[in-house]
């Protein structure tokens, strides 16, 4: 094999390998979840965290349907990876994007879903 | 040449002289430091983190029982652990993993205080041991620059106002007892607790030090770092 075809397998198998692990998330949604987001969206993901007592802004109920459906996928993430503030919302929702990686705020997201049992756009 | 022996002699004897004095003054160093090692592997390893590395799963991370400890002389104040280890108190209100120690009430989550276990207590000798031992853990000093934090001022009021609503970190950390957020560490007295320069480098990027902690980094400008650190003080300083 030429020192050429070489390094184009190197390449490929870069390219294909090296990149294959950011297809996937490293933990599940439901356990990223239980870590970061339970201390202010509780236990249920009502919005009624260990963390409330003092807010000034109550965090989102992830099991209102409604509310959930009305935003998008695209939303929720970059709520969960820029903070609130990036989709107009309260500075009391961190930004996780330097914790968390985008396989596994997509595996947030997910989560989310089968929290509200809803779709973006659904009734 | 009798006066050259007795020359060779005292030269001889004198290295040998300061040998001995060497080791007197070195062996119960080295004595008390094996000592407090030993007694750190004992009573606080089960749940301290020695020697690192940090958690890096989140499942690691459900494992731990109590701050690493494999950084301590880079992070704490000498002063502050001798006299808390005498009389610990508890600085996270839901405890070190908060997720061990909440439960669903009609009212939202609430802490299990049952849950909590207090620290175990030593004596002022041990203490004063296992202070100074911890001091000498020092991994990622590379991550601490010496003079990173500049004293200066802020008032209580501008601290409250940047550190709740324009950075919102009283949700997860009380400002006073009883009054900010229950899964992180109180920052009341966290400037007794912590060097300042450690505070200013975990501000910074607080994943950096703590892969997987659920305190996020919020890309912090550099003269906030030391507005926060400002704050810390003025806290440590008043009486609640």
């Amino acid at each position: 094999m030429s020192a050429r075809s070489s390094a184009m397998v190197f390449l490929l198998g870069v390219l294909l390998f090296g990149s294959s692990s950011s297809l996937f998330a490293a933990e599940s949604g439901a356990d990223l979840y239980k870590t970061y987001c339970w201390q202010c969206h509780g236990k249920s993901g009502d919005g009624m965290g260990v963390n409330v007592r003092d807010m000034s802004v109550q965090p989102r109920d992830h099991t209102d349907s409604k509310e959930m459906a009305s935003r998008s996928d695209d939303d929720l993430f970059k709520a969960i990876k820029e903070g609130g503030q990036a989709i107009s919302k309260s500075v009391l929702m961190p930004p996780w994007g330097r914790s968390l990686s985008d396989e596994d705020i997509w595996a947030v997201v997910r989560y989310l879903r089968e929290l509200c049992q809803c779709q973006y756009g659904s009734s | 040449m009798i006066k050259g022996v007795i020359k060779i002699r005292e030269l001889s004897g004198l290295p040998a002289r300061f040998v001995w004095l060497g080791l007197l003054l070195v062996l119960p160093q080295l004595v008390l430091a094996q000592s407090a090692e030993s007694l750190l592997k004992e009573q606080c390893s089960t749940c301290h983190n020695l020697t690192g590395p940090a958690p890096d799963t989140v499942a690691a991370l459900w494992l731990r029982k109590g701050p690493d400890l494999f950084y301590a002389g880079n992070k704490y104040k000498q002063d502050w652990m001798v006299e808390w280890l005498q009389s610990p108190q508890r600085i996270r209100p839901a405890g070190m993993f908060y997720v061990d120690h909440i439960k669903v009430s009609p009212d939202g989550d609430v802490v299990d205080k049952g849950s909590l276990k207090d620290h175990v207590k030593l004596d002022s000798d041990q203490a004063r041991l296992v202070a100074t031992y911890l001091m000498t853990l020092k991994a990622r000093s590379e991550m601490i620059t010496a003079g990173d934090y500049k004293p200066g001022n802020i008032s209580p009021s501008m601290g409250e106002m940047m550190f709740d609503k324009f950075r919102g970190c009283m949700a997860c950390h009380e400002i006073e007892p009883g009054y900010g957020g229950a899964s992180g560490p109180e920052v009341y007295t966290v400037a007794k607790r912590l060097q300042e320069d450690y505070m200013i480098s975990f501000l910074r990027n607080p994943p950096a030090w703590d892969p997987q902690t659920f305190m996020p980094n919020k890309h912090l400008k550099e003269k906030d770092l030391q507005k926060f650190v400002h704050y810390f003080k003025v806290l440590s300083e008043m009486k609640f």
